[in-house]
């Protein structure tokens, strides 16, 4: 794909150009690990990272201050277990239903219909989490308190549904008609063929959707931010309000603390926290993706 | 009943299941979108779209608010979509695609659209606010919030790019066409559909970004509308989080008419950039 007048001059600054646009996204990526760690390390250096690892309180705005990360890993987890438990079955419910059962019309006026539970801004579904789905689970659990992980969880699932049935449709849709067609053969139902033959042939897919959803529901923000509360709690408990990573950083950014402190930087400390678990999450994935996916191609 | 009846019935139970499935985010989405406007479309008013912030959650409204998301999507569209465009265009016509420099960048943008928006916040509060000294401003916001949605307009550019028939390369350069030539006349309008979606994706995106503002220090309680890249601002989904937080009534119902805003902008640019790519994937289809 050589065209034949690359030497000239002009050719070659837009070239320059392109490439320069192509680099911001390097110096962007420089620029997080640079800001996290040079300002996570000022934190360290005055807070050990045993005490940041093992202490069971997060309270750097007390007078008794504890800088323990654990509260607010707990939190992180809950609310993302709890989405994944929502979006992870049924969005490959979808996924099956869509590839497997449904019209090609069907699938062409849904899968965009389904795109728009993505499309919602994150404070509107953190509303729906506080002003909708609390009070209706606080018919069933009375003593679900205001604030919880329960419904933030709830609601992030339903976020995160387009981003697996997607994903899966298309782990699915790669799996050769032949394997499909043989198993039809044999004389098994399409259920019998999702479940014993094309979802475990698509499995390295699948998983991929999984860990991106993952990534996605320990990153999210403000719905955790709005309905799970803003207390750092140390509790697998989903019905009493908690403290996410995330809502801690939109808790100290939207406060009143002074920006070049200890306390304010304790945001790069939960950050960069943040940043390596979505950052690990994405490369297994990308990794998962490279070592099986063109094993059918 | 014999196997084969029961797995025909298991077979036909799992399609029920599957449509349920299927419908119930959306049915979920339609329930909440009932009850917002159930409890917010009785507040919209002109007053509400034209009111400044207030106290009093009879008289706030969301004029600054509004600008505000305006300015911010316009300065960040300025910024992220001739870099964006750019770079993609370079990954997918600039032989580098099968370079070290290119796989390189392909990780990179890979990873970066996987690190969470509040992240950006971080970056933006360091880099531009106290570094470049931009303070709490538009122009901070903007240049925060395009460097949140430059990988999807990158990797939009890109597929919408690789969607254009090699043919029409060849003959462009067959005539003797450099190959700006041939990317500026012939693959830019072929692939402009495909683009034009995923800019409106992102810049809907935009719209309803919060996460990075609140970090970056945005203002709740401007009492006036930005006229300047260089202004303080507020932005319609900050203003919304705030409203939430507050104990009284009256702002959960401003809550509520202001999402029925915010949330009609961000579906109608949903279906619009849908609307396009239909439309464009028609174009290459014989």
């Amino acid at each position: 794909m050589m065209s034949p007048h690359t030497k000239n001059p002009k050719e070659r600054v837009i070239e320059a150009l392109l490439a320069g646009s192509a680099g911001v996204s390097i110096l962007t990526t420089v620029g997080i690990v640079y800001i996290l760690l040079s300002q996570a390390l000022r934190f360290f250096g005055e807070v050990s990272l045993w005490e940041f690892l093992t202490d069971t309180q997060w309270t750097p705005l007390y007078s008794d201050k504890h800088y323990g990360i654990l509260p607010l890993l707990t939190g992180t987890l809950l609310t993302t277990l709890i989405a994944l438990a929502v979006a992870i079955p049924l969005g490959l419910t979808t996924a099956v239903y869509l590839n497997m059962y449904s019209s090609a019309r069907f699938k062409r006026v849904v899968k965009p219909l389904l795109e728009l539970l993505a499309a919602v801004p994150t404070v509107v579904y953190g509303f729906f989490a506080l002003a909708v789905i609390t009070p209706a689970l606080q018919v069933i659990i009375p003593n679900l308190s205001g604030f919880n992980a329960l419904s933030a969880g709830m609601v992030m699932g339903v976020m995160i549904i387009p981003l697996i049935s997607s994903l899966c449709e298309d782990a699915l849709s790669a799996i050769p008609k032949s394997l499909k067609e043989a198993s039809y053969g044999m004389g098994a139902t399409k259920y019998q063929t999702a479940i014993r033959v094309v979802i475990p042939a698509a499995f390295s897919g699948i998983m991929v959707s999984v860990l991106l959803a993952l990534s996605r529901a320990v990153g999210e923000t403000m719905i955790v931010a709005v309905a799970a509360g803003q207390q750092p709690n140390l509790t697998l408990n989903p019905l009493v309000p908690i403290e996410t990573i995330t809502t801690y950083i939109v808790q100290i950014s939207s406060g009143d603390v002074a920006h070049d402190s200890n306390e304010f930087r304790t945001i790069y400390a939960a950050g960069i926290t943040l940043f390596v678990f979505t950052f690990i999450l994405n490369n297994i994935g990308s990794w998962i993706t490279r070592k099986y996916q063109q094993k059918y191609e | 009943m014999n196997n084969h009846h029961r797995h025909i019935l298991q077979d036909r139970l799992f399609r029920y299941f599957g449509i349920a499935c299927t419908f119930s985010g959306l049915i979920l989405l339609a329930i909440f979108i009932l009850d917002i406007l159930f409890d917010g479309l009785g507040r919209i008013n002109l007053s509400f779209f034209t009111n400044l912030p207030s106290r009093n959650p009879e008289e706030a409204g969301i004029f600054t608010a509004i600008i505000g998301t305006l300015m911010i999507m316009i300065h960040t569209a300025v910024i992220a979509i001739p870099l964006g465009v750019s770079a993609g265009v370079y990954l997918e016509e600039y032989g580098g695609r099968k370079s070290r420099f290119a796989r390189f960048l392909e990780v990179n943008i890979n990873n970066l659209a996987g690190v969470p928006s509040i992240i950006y916040g971080l970056l933006g509060l360091e880099v531009f606010v106290h570094g470049l000294h931009l303070g709490q401003s538009v122009l901070s916001a903007s240049l925060t919030l395009a460097l949140l949605i430059l990988p999807i307009i990158i990797v939009t550019t890109r597929e919408a790019i690789r969607a254009v028939p090699s043919t029409l390369r060849q003959a462009s350069y067959g005539m003797g066409a450099t190959r700006w030539q041939t990317i500026w006349h012939l693959i830019l309008p072929a692939s402009s559909g495909g683009i034009l979606t995923g800019i409106i994706l992102a810049l809907s995106r935009v719209i309803g970004e919060s996460a990075p503002l609140i970090a970056i220090g945005v203002m709740v309680y401007v009492p006036f509308a930005p006229t300047s890249p260089m202004d303080e601002f507020s932005a319609l989904p900050v203003q919304i989080f705030n409203w939430i937080s507050r104990p009284q009534k009256g702002f959960l119902i401003n809550a509520a008419a202001a999402i029925i805003v915010l949330l009609s902008i961000s579906l109608a640019m949903n279906l619009i950039a849908v609307y396009f790519r239909n439309k464009w994937q028609k174009q290459f289809k014989p």
